[in-house]
């Protein structure tokens, strides 16, 4: 039964989070160890991958249950992707955070609880119940709690209380959403959900638990009128902290969205509708309020909200080619969100600020540097051939497709006021002459850093300035599978069948 | 320190025992009839609480010898390790049951899920006697 492969990348989680524990005091190996440790993730999700590449959707029957009564664990392509995308930023962040998070966050258990925050991620991916993907939700926001407060500045306290209530009380409505709908077919299985909910003869009620899950979700995922804990927090906490966080964490939000409105709720008019107009204002609102800001990592909290739109958008319009375009955005997305807040800090610990005024003539003073940052900023932007370009394509061919103007209108805007974001910031940033450098105390500037350290900052914005570089000119190759992905979740027979007739 | 009557003192000195022993009989217990780890751990740290209570935190300290904070990796090792059994033994699904042929006096056929009781049992009486012993400490 080597299809078991599909879960050890929880197995390897736990595993490695536990083995830090035990070394709760030695940090030095922590940092070795986590470091070692998501290296061996990234190695073990590409055979996962490459597993389900060559033989399809696999399934694990947890404690050898069959299908609609236990826990079914479900590796489709879609999952086995987005499992290499999280150890892919889990690798990076883990050398990222040995290099720059201070030691008296570390010494209260940082790494163990980051990979429990990774363990969380990748059971929500795998999972094929809608309890159990609570249960991963939980361990994911109980993980980012954890690491969003852990040294306790007042700054990060205040962002905390923001993150916490709302987290809170989007688990809430997700877990009365799961409740409706296990009263309604008294099932938790999403394959075997997905035929009981289409011979629902009560819509409206169908409607309405969709409209729950659309909330519980759309408040993780940073949807527009729910969105607004996200800038209010994703500045507080550390630097690499802030990078997990903006890279996966409302994208789990999203994969929870996609799953849920491609398998369970489907064909529904009314639901895409609704989609549609919450993308578009998505899109608009968080470019908008990216433009005013002045705080490099309140600039990115936005443009997150804003790209959330794109995907939100595809999968309101529910064609194989708008799918395949969120699907190519979201890979895209994952990488180069992590990477921006890396490189916030990385500009931090350059200049000692993050405010855009304060900042200046990086390109002057650091011109490899400022070159390497290039790739992820205009990447961001879409740039023809970097990687956020292609997927946009997609999306609006799809919008011409439908003749869904409006939300043509509203992607092209979006980017549009992106490269304006991103140019201000180069501007600003990289351009503006250099202002007087405010010399701190204890505090440790990149140029006086030892060059190991300078290494392992720099290093994991190459080695995500790498994969992004190979998003855009392997565009062909990311295509390919965005296009089997969005095959797989729109005649989502396959999935159903894999799962409720799985031989033991 | 808070002020303590003698009856208190006295009655925690036979309760701990008492109370640990118990933890240990609901731990068994669980699996066919209401009990298991969650509940075990949680009387056996109430336990270690009422003595400290009644005899002050720095006495239960020195009882305990280990922070009660270690034992939590170790309860989650196991748990882990009764969940990969199957796996590396026998290729079955994670989690699968595996059951002993002979039972044993008392206990009955001994099974992982025993095993997974347990590491929980180590897991909530770690993270209780923590949280409660660092909110003394602060206080």
């Amino acid at each position: 039964m080597t299809q078991q492969i599909i879960i050890y990348p929880l197995f390897l989680q736990i595993a490695i989070s536990i083995i830090l524990m035990f070394s709760w005091n030695n940090i030095r190996f922590q940092k070795i160890f986590s470091v070692f440790g998501s290296f061996v993730s990234v190695v073990l999700a590409g055979w996962v991958f490459y597993y389900i590449w060559t033989t399809g959707t696999q399934t694990v029957q947890a404690a050898n249950w069959s299908a609609p009564f236990g826990i079914t664990f479900v590796a489709d392509t879609f999952a086995a992707t987005l499992v290499v995308l999280t150890s892919l930023a889990g690798l990076a962040v883990s050398i990222f955070s040995a290099a720059t998070v201070l030691k008296d966050r570390l010494r209260f258990g940082y790494f163990p609880i980051f990979h429990f925050l990774l363990l969380g991620l990748n059971g929500a991916f795998l999972t094929g119940d809608i309890f159990n993907l609570y249960v991963w939700f939980e361990i994911i926001i109980i993980s980012s709690f954890v690491l969003i407060t852990i040294g306790g500045e007042k700054a990060q306290l205040e962002g905390a209380v923001k993150y916490f209530t709302l987290n809170i009380l989007a688990s809430i409505i997700f877990l009365t959403a799961i409740a409706v709908l296990y009263g309604l077919t008294g099932s938790l299985n999403m394959a075997d959900l997905a035929g009981k909910i289409a011979a629902v003869e009560n819509r409206g009620l169908v409607e309405i638990t969709a409209i729950l899950f659309l909330i519980g979700f759309g408040i993780k995922a940073g949807v527009f009128p729910l969105y607004f804990w996200l800038p209010a927090s994703y500045h507080t906490p550390p630097f690499a902290v802030s990078s997990i966080f903006g890279g996966l964490l409302t994208k789990v939000g999203v994969y929870a969205l996609i799953r849920v409105f491609t398998l369970i709720f489907t064909h529904d008019p009314f639901l895409n509708d609704i989609l549609i107009v919450v993308a578009i204002f998505t899109l608009v609102s968080g470019g908008i309020g990216a433009l005013v800001q002045n705080n490099i990592r309140k600039v990115f909290s936005y443009l997150i909200i804003c790209h959330i739109g794109y995907m939100i958008a595809g999968l309101g319009m529910f064609t194989e080619v708008a799918i395949a375009g969120v699907i190519f955005y979201l890979i895209h997305d994952i990488v180069v969100k992590t990477n921006l807040f890396m490189i916030s800090g990385l500009i931090f610990r350059l200049r000692g600020s993050n405010s855009m005024r304060a900042l200046g003539g990086l390109y002057a003073e650091w011109p490899k540097i400022s070159l390497l940052l290039f790739i992820p900023l205009f990447s961001l932007v879409g740039i023809p051939p970097l990687s956020g370009f292609w997927p946009k394509i997609n999306l609006i061919k799809a919008g011409f497709a439908e003749s869904n103007y409006v939300t043509v209108a509203a992607i092209i805007f979006a980017s549009f006021i992106t490269l304006i974001i991103i140019a201000k910031l180069w501007a600003e940033v990289f351009w503006k002459e250099p202002q007087e450098l405010k010399l701190k105390e204890n505090f440790k500037f990149f140029s006086k850093s030892t060059t190991f350290k300078k290494t392992q900052i720099v290093l994991p914005i190459a080695l995500l300035s790498i994969v992004s570089l190979y998003i855009g000119f392997g565009a062909e190759h990311i295509q390919e599978l965005s296009a089997r992905i969005a095959d797989e979740l729109v005649n989502n027979q396959g999935y159903i069948d894999t799962v409720l007739h799985a031989a033991k | 320190m808070m002020r303590t009557t003698i009856i208190l003192k006295t009655a925690s000195n036979y309760l701990l025992p008492v109370l640990l022993l118990f933890s240990i009989f609901i731990l068994l217990r669980g699996h066919y009839l209401p009990g298991g780890g969650f509940v075990g751990g949680l009387i056996a740290s109430i336990a270690f609480i009422l003595h400290s209570f009644a005899n002050g935190l720095h006495k239960t300290k020195e009882l305990l010898v280990l922070h009660p904070g270690y034992l939590i990796p170790l309860g989650l090792a196991i748990s882990f390790l009764s969940g990969l059994a199957p796996v590396v033994l026998y290729d079955l699904p994670f989690m699968t049951g595996l059951w002993s042929h002979d039972s044993v006096a008392i206990l009955g056929h001994i099974g992982s899920a025993l095993f997974f009781d347990m590491g929980v049992y180590l897991v909530v009486y770690g993270v209780t006697l923590t949280i409660i012993f660092t909110i003394s400490e602060s206080a």
